[in-house]
């Protein structure tokens, strides 16, 4: 197997789970990856209790960017919103469950930036600690 | 030589074997050499090059003009000898061939110098929508500086200007200036500028080419051109970093005002102002990069020695060849001129079911350098309709088997993504 474009990854790609848009939205961001031109953009919308009750990304991306937002969606949804400013970039690596060179970090931690928007955090890029294999 | 299917005649011969003049093709990445085919981006430096900067620096190294000693004239003649040199490959003359850090910054001083001096509110100022960053940002400042408008002219879905176009905006009567890139970076087209630049000349704009990636593989002859300012820079032509060059016109330097200010740019410096120096030198300002300068003329004497039709040559010879093996792959379509008489030696690229980034990415497994991303022109990316392309692009020391390592790294890629 692959050890960086596994099954899973690949099928998060080919299927990204909640991948579209939301007519009626309560929170919104959009942003694009300056390096290669890559574009994500996210609507939620938020319950009674501040949870994140649907969450659709949209835009286009690598394999990376496109995995990282659609496996990271399923751990979204259910959120409190005052909870996602603090996701650090360590959270989406985790989920990922691969070895991301520096060259591909940002594809991977495009989706948390986004989020991390629409939440009212910080919208510049997170920053990964270094990980070793 | 890889080997080729056994139905094909031979191949014929390589316009030029030079491989081994690049020391830094030597290099293997998981024991095998780097297949490079990012020239576009940059190229790679041969030995004389190498060998000429480190002669200067080790024999030749001191300030270039005004030095009484003899040291300082060696370092001043080798730096104003590879201006010649330069001059000369490009057909241009020497005191108005001016030395900048890259083509980016020759832009600058072109936008910012004539730019800011000449335009005003309701000029406009005509690039195309395949320009690379450095021929559009420079000249949105400029219009955002002087009230002109910034407009485009289109790119056709096959990569080509239409000249007719180009007449009906001139025609409007308020276009100064003309911005057009001679070798499209993305989809490798070969712009007719010689016309381009007589028709606008005949509508009263000024014109310039960037001619980035031109003069790395094309012969350029800038008077017949005609261009008023004809910008390119060093390390994409087998140079070092750090140098480029603006061709330009004698009358319109010495109008145009400094660009920036500093020593070896003046005449004479008073307490409330100062007197310009003359051409070429007026528009360098500051210690220049010399040893980059002679790193330079050492590259153009390199290009001049294999011949400039000779490199066209073996640029086409690739790109023929790339364009058919690239045919071969299932689901690949091409950006750009598919006729080779059309077009450069950049191939951009989509993979259907593949992000170029993956591509990439997969490629550098087997040690295939591509590039992959916007290739700074996101305008054209989106008058393509693409978020970004994959691009292979050729030097003078790729040869087929550089081609058949890609073409079985996209097989590779297409097989990790299960296509």
């Amino acid at each position: 197997m692959d050890e960086l474009y596994r099954d899973y990854i690949l099928d998060h790609y080919k299927n990204p789970r909640n991948f579209g848009e939301l007519e009626r939205h309560d929170l919104e961001w959009h942003d694009h990856n300056p390096l290669c031109g890559d574009e994500l953009g996210v609507h939620l919308v938020v319950d009674e209790d501040g949870r994140i009750a649907e969450l659709r990304f949209h835009g286009q991306g690598c394999a990376i960017s496109q995995a990282a937002a659609s496996i990271t969606s399923e751990e979204l949804i259910g959120m409190r919103v005052d909870e996602i400013p603090d996701l650090s970039a360590d959270w989406v690596m985790d989920h990922l469950g691969i070895d991301i060179s520096p060259t591909r970090r940002k594809c991977a931690l495009l989706s948390l930036k986004v989020m991390r928007g629409a939440t009212g955090g910080d919208a510049s890029w997170p920053v990964a600690a270094e990980r070793t294999a | 030589m890889a080997v080729q299917s056994t139905s094909k005649p031979a191949p014929a011969p390589a316009p030029l074997d030079v491989r081994g003049d690049f020391p830094i093709l030597r290099r293997q990445q998981d024991g095998r050499p780097i297949a490079y085919l990012d020239s576009a981006a940059t190229s790679q430096k041969p030995r004389a090059v190498i060998d000429a900067m480190t002669s200067y620096y080790e024999y030749s190294n001191a300030n270039i003009h005004r030095g009484v000693y003899g040291l300082a004239q060696e370092a001043t003649d080798l730096f104003e000898g590879a201006r010649e040199r330069v001059a000369r490959i490009c057909g241009a003359e020497t005191a108005t061939t001016i030395f900048a850090k890259n083509a980016t910054e020759a832009i600058n001083l072109v936008a910012s110098s004539w730019g800011r001096a000449r335009l005003e509110p309701g000029d406009e100022v005509l690039i195309t929508e395949m320009e690379h960053h450095s021929n559009i940002v420079p000249w949105q400042l400029a219009c955002q500086a002087t009230g002109a408008t910034l407009r485009w002219l289109p790119v056709s879905a096959d990569g080509e200007l239409s000249l007719d176009d180009l007449d009906a905006v001139l025609a409007e009567g308020r276009v100064r200036l003309v911005g057009c890139v001679h070798v499209s970076n993305v989809l490798g087209t070969i712009n007719p500028v010689q016309e381009i630049c007589a028709r606008a000349r005949a509508a009263g704009a000024a014109t310039l080419v960037d001619g980035s990636q031109a003069v790395p593989q094309l012969p350029v002859d800038v008077a017949e051109i005609g261009a008023d300012f004809y910008v390119w820079t060093g390390h994409k032509a087998v140079g070092p970093t750090g140098i480029g060059v603006l061709h330009s016109r004698r009358e319109l330097l010495e109008e145009m005002p400094p660009f920036l200010g500093g020593g070896d740019m003046i005449s004479h410096v008073g307490f409330e102002s100062s007197t310009w120096n003359e051409l070429p030198w007026k528009f360098e300002a500051g210690t220049s990069p010399i040893a980059e300068a002679v790193g330079l003329g050492a590259a153009i004497d390199y290009l001049a020695e294999l011949g400039m039709e000779c490199v066209r040559a073996h640029e086409a010879w690739l790109t023929q060849y790339a364009l058919e093996r690239l045919g071969e792959v299932p689901g690949l379509r091409v950006l750009g001129p598919l006729e080779v008489e059309r077009r450069g030696g950049a191939i951009s690229f989509a993979l259907e079911g593949i992000h170029p980034h993956d591509i990439a990415e997969i490629c550098d497994r087997e040690a295939v350098c591509v590039r992959a991303g916007h290739h700074c022109a996101q305008p054209l990316m989106r008058r393509l309709g693409v978020p970004a392309t994959a691009r292979a692009s050729f030097g003078v020391y790729n040869e087929r088997e550089d081609v058949d390592r890609l073409v079985g790294a996209l097989e590779s890629a297409r097989s990790v993504f299960g296509l």
